[in-house]
């Protein structure tokens, strides 16, 4: 009797990382936005209203203050960074979404994408999101209220890989536990990171808040970002300390939120639920 | 010294409780290279969990599955590139067209001369007048050839269907059981099919494998299971099992203290 496992087309290279298969689920999302508008537009509608209000806000708050007219751009700064922190997580998350809210996602988990090479796709798409949705808006705020987060320069980088790391950490933790809970965590993906908004200290320094608040305000990484990307505009220095820490915290959170992920995935495959995504 | 060609498909002392709930109850069973086995069973017999064992997507909690001669999950990896699946009871994204689907999914599995492929499927299952179509605009029938589709796009050794004639006119379905024909004709898959539907498991099925709380309650080809049953159809004998099992069921309720 003969026990020999048949040969499987490429078997080998079907259990290495697969750049077709993330390249795949880009192009399935590529085709998405490009089928449908709405979804284009939307990416850029509520960056653009937030925008609008929070600059006109400035203005006002700048021909009434001394201090706010010396630190222009402070409230869109804020709002635009925050942005990237935001949308790179909902991009993220809504990628992953998409695939529940098109009965998809038992297509794709019975097919050969690995794991890591559907984290590495949803990554892409966040960023292709985020380009969409907030690069227009960064644009359009330079002749509408005078502030170029590009003028930035070298230490928008750093704000931007550390917010983008946070984002994509929480999105892989939400859709770990809607992988777990399914439909029912949907919300999360939605409102998880507005959690962090008055904690991470977007509009305002931390010896705002509460003594006690503020340990739980530098444990989050977002918030060195807008310590430094504030001490940019008051101080015209960039704060090499924050945004190291923030990147060393960053990597935990992604190892954190990668271990939190498989564990979570395990946990799905003994409960069944992967088979049973709905509410 | 004999050669026996290695299942395509073993299923060992296969177990799997939720809760309280003994989903699948030491479940044995084999389906040979180039067989098609019938998994018949009522609403909570097991069905839908075995399926998601063979595929890697349950963890089960004891015995194992082999297919193609590798341990599943252990190989889950390699083994999909040579499996796929088909079921109503999940769709392809609606936005997008049809071609725009089955070039995604040619890419996940890796197709060869992926345009060649589609365009041979298209041919194969009449896709053409809708192939630019967006899924979510096509009929039932329309949607279940795409899906019939997608299933065979890498020609898979082993395919597993969860109900393909679903809420399908009897035309449409006699069309799809006729393209599931030809397809095992022509490459030799073996082919596991769950199904409620007795003339399509009669037609279809070398073997069928009756499940019920978890356990299989009778198996053989469904001629053999007519005969010894004596009646005349697969859905009658399916009845009795049925009957049968609920008669022994309420037996055992009135005996317990």
């Amino acid at each position: 009797m003969t026990n020999a496992p048949e040969p499987i087309r490429g078997a080998r290279a079907a259990t290495a990382f697969s750049p077709t298969r993330v390249g795949a689920m880009v192009l399935r999302y590529w085709y998405l936005l490009s089928n449908s508008w709405p979804r284009a537009i939307e990416l850029v509608y509520w960056p653009t209203v937030q925008m609008l209000t929070w600059g006109f806000v400035q203005l006002y708050v700048a021909q009434n203050s001394s201090f706010f007219a010396n630190a222009a751009g402070l409230f869109v700064g804020g709002l635009l960074l925050w942005d990237v922190l935001l949308r790179s997580q909902q991009g993220f998350a809504f990628a992953f979404l998409e695939e529940l809210w098109s009965r998809n996602l038992g297509n794709l988990l019975m097919s050969p994408l690995r794991p890591s090479e559907f984290i590495v796709a949803l990554m892409a798409i966040s960023m292709i999101r985020l380009a969409i949705g907030v690069i227009p808006v960064t644009l359009l705020a330079i002749p509408m209220f005078g502030y170029n987060i590009w003028g930035l320069g070298l230490p928008l980088i750093a704000f931007f890989v550390n917010l983008v790391m946070t984002g994509w950490a929480i999105g892989l933790v939400i859709i770990g536990i809607l992988l777990r809970q399914g439909m029912g965590a949907e919300a999360l993906a939605w409102s998880l990171m507005f959690l962090m908004m008055p904690i991470t200290c977007v509009y305002y320094p931390v010896a705002t808040l509460p003594a006690i608040l503020q340990p739980l305000a530098w444990a989050l990484p977002p918030t060195h970002v807008f310590e430094g990307m504030r001490a940019i505009v008051i101080d015209h220095s960039f704060r090499l300390d924050l945004m190291a820490g923030a990147f060393a915290m960053n990597v935990l959170w992604m190892i954190g939120a990668v271990v939190a992920f498989y564990k979570l995935l395990a946990g799905a495959r003994r409960a069944g639920s992967l088979l049973q995504q709905g509410e | 010294m004999i050669e026996i060609a290695a299942p395509a498909i073993a299923v060992r002392d296969l177990g799997k409780s939720f809760g309280a709930v003994r989903a699948v109850d030491g479940l044995t069973f084999e389906v040979g290279a180039g067989r098609v086995l019938g998994l018949l069973g009522g609403n909570g017999a097991g069905k839908t969990t075995t399926i998601g064992m063979l595929m890697g997507l349950i963890l089960p909690d004891s015995g194992t599955v082999t297919i193609l001669g590798r341990d599943m999950p252990g190989e889950r990896a390699a083994l999909l590139e040579a499996m796929n699946f088909e079921s109503p009871y999940v769709d392809m994204p609606h936005r997008l067209t049809v071609r725009q689907n089955l070039t995604v999914f040619g890419r996940l599995y890796r197709v060869p001369a992926l345009t060649e492929r589609i365009a041979r499927l298209a041919a194969d299952f009449e896709l053409g007048a809708f192939l630019d179509r967006k899924a979510g605009q096509l009929s039932a029938g329309q949607k279940t050839r795409v899906a019939l589709a997608k299933a065979l796009l890498n020609q898979p050794k082993v395919l597993l269907l969860d109900e393909p004639t679903a809420s399908l006119d009897p035309d449409t379905a006699d069309w799809v059981r006729t393209r599931l024909e030809d397809f095992r004709a022509t490459t030799g898959a073996t082919i596991l099919l769950a199904s409620h539907n007795m003339p399509e498991v009669e037609r279809l099925c070398d073997d069928v494998v009756i499940l019920a709380g978890g356990r299989i309650e009778d198996h053989g080809a469904p001629d053999d299971l007519i005969r010894r049953y004596g009646r005349d159809t697969l859905e009658e004998v399916f009845l009795d099992v049925a009957r049968r099992r609920r008669a022994l069921a309420a037996a055992d309720a009135e005996t317990l203290p």
